[in-house]
C-alpha cells in the first residue's frame, strides 16, 4: 500500500445557496489513476477544481502532498505548481507560441533557465508527438493539437498529480483518440491521475478505481472492473446503461 | 446588328450601350457646371421644375446604360460594382460628384489660388482668398509661445534628444526587449523630464532662465501630451487592476478614485489644480502650475484609460486565469505574462482613442494662463494689428491637429496588425 497524495475528508461547498459538494471523502494513493463520471451538473468538474483551489471549498479538508489547502497563497502557489491541470476548452495561451505556452511556467515559476526550459518543453511536445509545431501559435493548430499541448505545457511543471477535467469533450470525434493516447501514454508511465471524463473505454484500460458522482454525492466508489460488471447502486445501473 | 433594348443594356450592343451612356454622363457633369459657374442653364426651355433636375436625370441615364453586367472590361466593371450596382447607388454617387463640383473649386481659390502668401504686413493681403501671410508673420508664435527667440534652440534640441531617446526603443536588440517597458514608463520619462527641465526651463549651466508662463504655442502641447500619455498608462493600468482586485481596501479605492475624475469636468479639474491646489500646500514651497496642470490632466486621462483596460480584462475568458493560475502563477506573474498582455492587445483601439482624445483636450489649459497652440492663436487674432485673420488661424490649428491625430490613428492601426493573433 503506498501512501496517501489526495486526502479529501467531509469536503462541503456551496455556489450561493446551491450544494456542490457534499461530505465528499476521497483518499488518492500516489499512482493511482481514478476516473470521476457523472451527469453533468454533478460536481466532478468542482470537485477536481478543489483539488488545486481554483474553487475553494467551505467546509472540511483537503491534504495535497502533505500540505493542507488553505487561506495561505505560499501554499496554494507551491501545490499548484505540482498539480497539472487540463482542460476542456484546452486555454492555451493564443498570445505566446507552442513553445513559450510549455517553457513559461517553467521559466518564470521554477526559475529554470531559458535554455533548459525549451530543452524540457521540446522534449515534453515530443512525447505527445507535436514537437514538429512547436513555432506555431495555438490559433493556427487544431483541437487535438491544441489539446495534447495543454497536457505538454501542464507537464512541463514536472507535477505529481495530473488532473484532466473533460479534456476530450470539446473535441471532434476524429481527434479525441490521439488526446486519449497521450492519457494512455502517460498512465503507463505511473503519474497519478483523476480523470473527470464520458470516455467509458478509456476508464475501462486505465482506470484502477471508478467514481460515479450525482448531485453532489460520491454514489459509488470501485475497482474498474467490478464497477462496470456490478454496480452497486441503481442510479449507477441507469447511468451505464444510457451511456454504454 | 443585333435587336436591342433601352431598358435593358447588354453585352451585345457593347460599344453602343458604352458611347450612348458616357454622352449622357458627360452632358449631366456639364450641364451641372454650366448652372453652378456660369448661370448658364442649357435646359431652359424645359419647365422650371424640370430643368432643375436634368443634370441628375441625365447622369442617372448614362449610368443606366453603362451598367452592363460582365461587361469584360475590367474597369468598367469596378466601377459599377462599386458605384453604380443600382438607381439608388447611382443617384448618391451622383450627388457626391455634384457635391465636389460644387465644393472644391471655392476652397481650392481660397486655399491657394486667391491666397497672398508673400509680404509680411497686413496690407500684402489683398486676395479674396486666405491670408497666409498671418500664419507666417505669428509662424514662430505658434510654435514657441513667448519663448524668446534666440534660445528657441534648446527647445529644438531637447525635442530631437527625447525623440531620438523615444526611437531607442525600435533598434532594442532583441536581447533586451524584456526591459523596452520599464524603459519607456520609468527612464524614458525621466530623461525627458530632466532634459526639458535643465535645457528648456533653465536656470543653470549658463543657461538663461524662462518661465513655464513664457512657453506655448505647439512645443507646449508636446510636452503637455507628451508626459500626459507617458504617465496615465501605467497608472490607468494599475487603476484598472486594481478596481478587479479582491481586496476590499484595493477595490474601493480605485473605484472611488476612478469615478472621482470621470465624474469632474476636465477644466473644472484644471481650474481647482491652478486656484485650490497650492492653498493645501504648506507655506514656502510652490509647484510651478505647468506641472500641476500636467499631474491633473494625467490623473483625469487614467481614469479614461482605467476602464478602458477594465474592458480588455473583462474581455478574457475565465480559462485564461484558470491556465495561468493551475501552473502555479502568483497574481503579478498571472497579469504581467498572461492576462495583460492579451487584454492591452484587445484594447489599442480603444487606448488610441482616449490618447487621441487627450491631445485634443491640452488646448483647455488656457484656463489656467498655459497657451499652447489654439491658444496662442487666441492671443494673435486679438492682436490690434491683425483683426480678422481668425478663419486662417483656426484652419491652421485644424491642419495641425488633424496630422497629430492621424498619425497618432495610423500608428494604433500598425500596433493592431502587428499584435494581431488568432484566438
Amino acid at each position: 500500500m503506498s501512501e496517501k497524495i489526495i486526502e479529501m475528508h467531509k469536503v462541503n461547498k456551496w455556489f450561493d445557496d446551491f450544494h456542490v459538494l457534499k461530505d465528499i471523502n476521497l483518499d488518492v494513493e500516489s499512482k493511482q489513476k481514478i476516473v470521476v463520471c457523472g451527469p453533468s451538473g454533478s460536481g466532478k468538474s468542482t470537485l477536481i477544481r478543489c483539488i488545486n483551489r481554483l474553487e475553494e471549498h467551505q467546509k472540511g479538508s483537503i491534504i495535497v502532498d502533505g500540505t493542507e489547502l488553505s487561506e495561505n497563497t505560499k501554499n496554494i502557489e507551491k501545490i499548484r505548481a505540482d498539480v497539472g491541470m487540463v482542460f476542456q476548452q484546452f486555454n492555451l495561451f493564443p498570445h505566446l507560441s507552442i513553445l513559450d505556452n510549455c517553457s513559461l511556467a517553467p521559466i518564470w515559476v521554477k526559475k529554470m533557465s531559458k535554455k533548459d526550459a525549451e530543452e524540457l518543453a521540446m522534449k515534453q511536445l515530443e512525447q505527445v508527438q507535436i514537437s514538429d509545431q512547436a513555432k506555431k501559435f495555438p490559433g493556427q493548430l487544431s483541437g487535438g493539437q491544441q489539446q495534447r499541448c495543454a497536457i505538454a505545457r501542464a507537464l512541463c511543471m514536472k507535477p505529481k498529480i495530473m488532473l484532466f477535467d473533460e479534456p476530450t469533450s470539446a473535441l471532434d470525434p476524429e481527434m479525441i483518440k490521439e488526446v486519449l493516447d497521450a492519457m494512455v501514454n502517460l498512465a503507463k508511465g505511473g503519474m497519478t491521475m483523476i480523470v473527470v471524463t464520458h470516455e467509458m473505454g478509456f476508464a475501462k484500460e486505465v482506470a484502477d478505481e471508478v467514481i460515479f458522482m450525482d448531485e453532489g454525492l460520491i454514489v459509488e466508489k470501485q475497482p474498474t472492473k467490478d464497477f462496470f460488471a456490478n454496480p452497486k447502486s441503481d442510479r449507477t445501473k441507469l447511468f451505464l446503461s444510457q451511456i454504454l | 446588328m443585333q435587336k436591342f433594348n433601352f431598358l435593358k443594356p447588354d453585352n451585345n450592343n457593347l460599344t453602343l450601350f458604352l458611347s450612348l451612356g458616357t454622352i449622357f454622363f458627360i452632358l449631366s457633369i456639364i450641364d451641372f457646371s454650366l448652372n453652378n459657374f456660369l448661370d448658364k442653364n442649357i435646359t431652359s426651355f424645359l419647365p422650371r421644375y424640370l430643368n432643375f433636375f436634368t443634370p441628375l436625370v441625365f447622369g442617372l441615364i448614362g449610368l443606366h446604360f453603362i451598367r452592363i453586367e460582365f461587361s469584360g472590361i475590367k474597369k468598367l466593371d469596378i466601377l459599377n460594382k462599386n458605384i453604380n450596382t443600382n438607381n439608388f447607388n447611382a443617384t448618391l454617387s451622383l450627388f457626391i460628384i455634384f457635391l465636389l463640383i460644387f465644393s472644391i473649386p471655392p476652397l481650392l481659390s481660397w486655399f491657394i489660388l486667391d491666397a497672398n502668401l508673400s509680404g509680411n504686413t497686413k496690407e500684402a493681403c489683398t486676395g479674396s482668398g486666405a491670408c497666409w501671410v498671418y500664419i507666417k508673420v505669428w509662424f514662430n508664435r505658434f510654435m514657441y509661445g513667448m519663448y524668446p527667440n534666440a534660445e528657441q534652440w534648446r527647445i529644438n534640441i531637447s525635442f530631437a534628444t527625447v525623440l531620438v531617446f523615444s526611437a531607442f526603443g525600435f533598434f532594442m536588440p532583441t536581447k533586451y526587449r524584456k526591459y523596452l517597458t520599464l524603459y519607456y514608463t520609468i527612464f524614458l520619462p525621466i530623461i525627458s523630464f530632466f532634459l526639458i527641465y535643465y535645457l528648456i526651463s533653465g536656470g543653470s549651466f549658463g543657461l538663461e532662465w524662462v518661465e513655464t508662463g513664457a512657453w506655448g504655442g505647439l512645443s507646449l502641447t508636446f510636452i503637455v501630451s507628451f508626459f500626459c500619455l507617458i504617465f496615465c498608462f501605467p497608472i490607468g493600468m494599475m487603476l484598472a487592476l486594481g478596481r478587479r482586485s479582491n481586496l476590499p481596501t484595493i477595490k474601493y479605492s480605485s473605484l472611488g478614485f476612478i469615478e472621482f475624475w470621470r465624474g469632474v469636468p476636465l477644466i473644472t479639474v484644471l481650474f481647482m489644480s491652478a486656484v485650490m491646489f497650492p492653498m493645501f500646500l504648506p507655506d514656502g514651497i510652490y509647484m510651478d502650475k505647468l506641472i500641476r496642470v500636467i499631474i491633473a490632466i494625467t490623473l483625469f486621462e487614467a481614469a479614461y484609460v482605467a476602464e478602458v483596460i477594465r474592458g480588455g480584462l473583462q474581455a478574457l475568458p475565465r480559462g485564461q486565469y484558470d491556465a495561468a493560475k493551475s501552473l502555479g502563477m502568483g497574481y503579478w506573474k498571472l497579469h504581467l505574462l498572461v492576462i495583460l498582455p492579451q487584454a492591452l492587445k484587445l484594447v489599442i483601439p480603444g487606448i488610441a482613442n482616449t490618447f487621441l482624445a487627450l491631445v485634443k483636450d491640452t488646448p483647455l489649459i488656457f484656463v489656467v494662463g498655459l497657451l499652447e497652440l489654439a491658444g496662442m492663436l487666441n492671443l494673435a487674432k486679438t492682436n490690434p494689428e491683425w483683426l480678422g485673420f481668425s478663419m486662417e488661424g483656426y484652419v491652421f490649428a485644424a491642419i495641425i491637429f488633424w496630422i497629430i491625430c492621424y498619425s497618432m490613428s495610423r500608428y494604433s492601426q500598425n500596433l493592431e496588425l502587428k499584435y494581431k493573433t488568432d484566438r
